[in-house]
């Protein structure tokens, strides 16, 4: 269940960062960098995570890049997960009301200062119900690393269940460790939710 | 488009500024695909008989068989589970306590729970309970559990979207329950969520790779066998993910399309998912967060 949540934290954390890179990137006035950002989002939002950790764990050892499965498992998580987070924070910079940004233009902003100090802190209070909600999908994708035997909760039950042939009380357990991270977690950011609301 | 939104019309220094960058970043870029694709060539995994085994009559006809497989089990369980999510929809806004609750139960209890548990759990514990499923009913059953519930939310949210006046006036002239359900309120429910209910497909057509835990051949499990008879997983497995992306690059195009068309049909913003217009297009999601906020 630790390994479960830290794999979770990470990958999302990392998820975070790409996210909004990868929006940076497609709201950009810099048309090589839009294509790369859509290609991006295109390619990996439309590749199962399952086949990216596969491919990553033993596809890419081949070409000399070899992680613990634990690693591989965040990298995958992350870059899968940026994905979404970038086109949630891509579509909330398109909630941002456009006379915020021309205001921003109109008192002498450059972009990177308009985007970085005006858009994006209002896009990313606009999109934390979207993240939340990705935060608990995370948590439940996560239990793919169990494929390429990280010990985190799904690994655990499914050794458990093979061990005690105890299956129906073993899911019941199961069931109870993912709800006692997914409901704080879903109420953690109903709170956020609430405090970052945007009051219209 | 969001360039026009979120600056002015550029003057001709921001103009050249912007050609620069733009010179630089696809520098940048090819570099980095340079240096991909030299680690490849150092490797070895760009020699011809790497590749070549992938255009093999046999190879193709088993990688198409994959993905007749993984097609198959998502169309069956994508049926299936519309028509468990309708069950649990209607169980969820009917006046009965009890029908409430064990919808609310059943939907809370699937959608937290990873799916690659249920599809072990299908597989290898229900014969403790003495049912024997063959690795692709098992599949199909654990994505119909999962993605049933998920239905179940968005078609809720559906129903839940619609003006309540609705509902009032086809009872207002007399049908009983039933009626007003089917002639009335489903139609323009599930019209409504057509497209978060493709993206939904597009969603279970990528956890279809999960039979892979099973042994079931679908496309992934035969990338990988292919990739372990040729010594080449590099390459089979970068061809499944071809294909996903292909199959499922088309299904969004189709999901956006039927979304910009509702658009134009009913003026104003029709689903209020997750209130912006590209969750709806993005599998999780949608999946997360189909309450009618």
């Amino acid at each position: 269940m630790r390994t479960t949540a830290e794999l979770a934290l990470a990958s999302f954390a990392g998820a975070l960062v790409i996210g909004v890179l990868v929006a940076a990137c497609r709201v950009s006035p810099v048309a090589p960098l839009r294509a790369a950002g859509t290609t991006y989002v295109e390619t990996f939002r439309n590749i199962p995570p399952l086949v990216l950790l596969v491919l990553f764990f033993f596809g890419f050892p081949k070409i000399g890049i070899l992680y613990s499965p634990f690693t591989s498992a965040i990298i995958v998580m992350a870059v899968y997960t940026g994905s979404f987070v970038g086109e949630a924070v891509r579509s909330g910079i398109n909630t941002v009301a456009a006379g915020q940004a021309e205001a921003a233009r109109a008192i002498g902003l450059t972009f990177s200062q308009s985007f970085v100090l005006v858009i994006l802190p209002q896009a990313l209070r606009a999109v934390v119900p979207a993240i939340g909600s990705l935060f608990s999908a995370i948590l439940r994708n996560v239990s793919l690393a169990s494929v390429i035997s990280v010990q985190e909760l799904a690994w655990v039950s499914e050794r458990l269940i093979a061990d005690t042939g105890r299956p129906f009380q073993i899911l019941a357990g199961t069931a109870v460790a993912y709800l006692m991270m997914t409901l704080p977690s879903g109420y953690l950011f109903g709170v956020i939710e609430r405090k970052t609301a945007i009051k219209r | 488009m969001s360039a026009a939104t979120l600056g002015d019309a550029l003057g001709p220094r921001g103009r050249r500024r912007v050609a620069i960058a733009s010179v630089l970043a696809t520098v940048v870029l090819a570099y980095a695909l340079w240096v991909a694709i030299r680690r490849l060539y150092v490797a070895g995994q760009l020699d011809a008989a790497k590749w070549e085994l992938l255009t093999r009559p046999e190879v193709i006809r088993f990688f198409l068989g994959g993905l007749a497989n993984t097609l198959k089990v998502a169309f069956v369980a994508l049926i299936l589970a519309a028509l468990l999510g309708g069950v649990l929809a209607l169980g969820r806004i009917s006046r009965s306590f009890p029908l409430r609750a064990v919808a609310r139960a059943y939907v809370e209890f699937f959608r937290g729970f990873p799916l690659i548990l249920l599809i072990f759990f299908a597989f290898f514990a229900l014969p403790h309970a003495g049912i024997n499923l063959s690795r692709y009913w098992s599949l199909v059953l654990a994505l119909t559990a999962y993605n049933g519930a998920v239905l179940g939310e968005i078609f809720r949210a559906g129903i839940l979207s619609l003006d309540r006046g609705q509902g009032e006036a086809a009872m207002s002239v007399g049908l009983p329950y039933w009626p007003v359900m089917r002639l009335v309120i489903l139609p323009q429910a599930f019209r409504r969520m057509t497209p978060t209910i493709v993206s939904q497909a597009v969603t279970l057509l990528k956890d279809t790779s999960l039979g892979f835990v099973v042994g079931f051949e679908e496309l992934l499990r035969v990338g990988q066998i292919a990739g372990e008879f040729g010594r080449n997983p590099l390459q089979t497995l970068s061809l499944v993910a071809v294909f996903y992306v292909m199959v499922n690059f088309t299904l969004s195009r189709v999901a956006r399309h039927l979304e910009i068309r509702q658009r134009r049909r009913y003026r104003a913003a029709p689903i209020e998912v997750a209130g912006v217009e590209d969750l709806v297009a993005v599998g999780a999601g949608a999946e997360q967060q189909p309450k009618g906020r």
